[in-house]
């Protein structure tokens, strides 16, 4: 299965063409893949605030951003640039160190974690071993900085939503993590990149989604609730806590949560379309378009049309969840604490239990299936 | 000396000064909630040594228990009971701190004196297994250490049988920390919804 585009290997020999050690045309290239990703994570944003204003507005029978560019799609970088510029207040019984802190150790995790979302066989910032593993250990620093922006804030409100934003990233984290794990128990492997090999077999056949729809169905419940969007938006609940956390935030600070918002939603998108859409695959397997037009695989021309594919349908599989997201967001009402909490402790956990448990035994069962 | 050793040695003296000066912030700072972010901050730090030691998996895992639970349950309880009240003034402070600074000399001398004396068998950087070692510990937690392995769940079953115990008031008749019947009616009990039952 090793093929595919190696640009990281491409540009070093590029590079070595100048008399450049392998060492130095490393570090050149270190910081590239990165911040290509911070570049696409910024413009994902971009994208989804934009469809996210349209959609609304379409799902409210209103027009929308009209005047900003073509069809508004100029309206969230004027958003971004007014929050940019727009004056930063540190309220004055604040604390001013924790103040500032805790957006930034919400926003950072989420950034850090895009290091595992492949876009293609070697389209990633880098396949490191333990790969999912470490989104789910990264999303577990963000409660503290929404604790701790809570709690500098100095207003009940802010603190409220803190706590609330905490009890609820913590007690999603536990059947996000058991669904994980069953996909990881198929795969023999927490790598991202062998978690859509595994997927690849047979096109859209061989997705996880159709061994795996109560994971599916958990997975996106509790991404749901990670990125705090609605149904779930409970700790910046308008109508009981103002805006939860987030009160006394103005200008770029907001715009760092706001930021990291949407950046989460989009790599939830990401990762739901990684672990149970197949990923960077095509529907119908890009080896028998190959043999169809008499092709071999390793053909530049197919091997360009692989990565292009790769990407788009990525992208194409997460924004029609984030679309999904979205219309839920403005279609559904919000849940009461209490019903949050039991959903998440009393139902999604049993059944992401159970459903561990059966993937485990149909591993045992039918190991051509699942698996072995 | 090439780019990667010194860009090892670079992060390795960063994250001791973190871990050194942040140890130090917890015991020594006044505030309770300085302490608690910053036991957080050396954590992290902790974790960073570990992936400086190519141990990636031990890394992520000491975040997610220490950093996303151990620290943000003990950042929940300070903030859920965080009282402003004036502590009493002890009397004979400085004897005490003499003697706790004492105590914690002799036992990091002690620490030095280990690290000092015992011959410490490194395996050379040819020999790590890198990505191999989340396999080699999933086999070892299913062999070797199971018993300990299956003792700490065990552990962690009584401490959240315990807490609910604690939890529930109306599972006992009488406070524990007071002695004196429990109000029942003070007990929060799950009522019907109000609009449930309507037409």
């Amino acid at each position: 299965m090793e093929y595919g585009l190696d640009l990281e290997y491409s540009f070093n020999e590029f590079l070595k063409g100048f008399g450049l050690s392998s060492e130095i045309a490393h570090i050149i290239w270190l910081p590239l893949p990165m911040l290509l990703v911070l570049v696409a994570a910024v413009v994902g944003v971009l994208v989804t605030v934009w469809l996210e204003r349209k959609i609304s507005a379409a799902a409210q029978q209103r027009i929308g951003p009209e005047y900003a560019g073509a069809l508004g799609v100029l309206q969230p970088i004027a958003d971004g640039l007014k929050l940019l510029v727009k004056e930063d207040i540190i309220p004055a019984k604040a604390d001013g160190i924790l103040f500032t802190a805790g957006p930034i150790l919400v926003l950072v995790p989420v950034i850090l974690s895009w290091l595992v979302v492949p876009f293609g066989q070697n389209l990633l910032i880098s396949n490191v071993g333990i790969g999912i593993f470490l989104w789910i250990a990264l999303s577990s620093i963000q409660p503290i900085g929404l604790l701790m922006s809570g709690y500098a804030s100095n207003n009940k409100y802010s603190l409220l939503g803190g706590l609330r934003a905490a009890a609820q990233s913590i007690s999603y984290e536990i059947p996000l993590a058991l669904s994980v794990l069953a996909i990881v128990l198929m795969t023999n492997s927490l790598s991202t990149i062998d978690i859509v090999n595994q997927q690849s077999g047979a096109g859209i056949l061989s997705w996880n989604i159709w061994r795996q729809p109560v994971g599916f169905i958990v997975f996106w419940i509790c991404a749901l609730a990670e990125c705090e969007r609605l149904p779930f938006d409970l700790p910046e609940a308008e109508e009981e806590l103002v805006a939860g956390y987030q009160t006394e935030y103005a200008g770029m600070k907001f715009a760092l949560f706001y930021l990291g918002s949407y950046i989460n939603l989009i790599l939830s998108a990401l990762l739901v379309s990684i672990l149970y859409l197949g990923g960077w695959g095509f529907p119908i397997p890009v080896e028998l378009i190959a043999k169809f037009l008499n092709l071999p695989i390793n053909a530049p021309f197919i091997q360009v049309f692989t990565a292009s594919i790769g990407i788009v349908m990525t992208v194409l599989k997460a924004y029609l969840l984030v679309f999904i997201a979205i219309l839920l967001r403005w279609t559904t009402p919000r849940v009461r604490i209490d019903q949050l909490l039991d959903l998440g402790w009393k139902f999604l956990l049993p059944i992401s239990l159970a459903n561990l448990l059966i993937t485990a035994g149909l591993k045992l069962a039918f190991p051509q299936f699942f698996g072995g | 000396m090439s780019i990667a050793i010194t860009t090892q040695i670079i992060c390795f003296t960063v994250l001791s000064l973190v871990i050194l000066v942040g140890a130090l912030g917890v015991v020594l700072l006044e505030s309770i909630v300085y302490s608690a972010f910053l036991l957080g901050g050396v954590f992290m730090s902790v974790a960073g040594l570990y992936l400086l030691l190519n141990a990636s998996f031990v890394a992520a895992a000491q975040v997610l228990v220490y950093v996303g639970a151990v620290n943000v349950l003990i950042i929940f309880a300070i903030m859920l009971v965080n009282k402003k009240e004036d502590l009493k003034p002890i009397n004979d402070i400085k004897s005490r701190r003499i003697i706790s600074t004492s105590i914690c000399l002799t036992l990091l001398s002690l620490l030095i004196r280990v690290d000092l004396t015992n011959v410490w068998s490194l395996s050379s950087p040819q020999n790590s297994i890198g990505e191999e070692s989340t396999i080699r510990i999933g086999e070892h937690l299913f062999s070797d250490y199971l018993l300990p392995f299956e003792v700490a769940s065990v552990l962690l079953l009584m401490a959240m049988i315990g807490a609910i115990v604690l939890a529930r008031r109306d599972v006992m008749s009488n406070d524990i920390s007071t002695g004196l019947p429990v109000d029942q009616e003070l007990i929060e009990k799950s009522s019907e919804p109000l609009l449930t039952n309507k037409n």
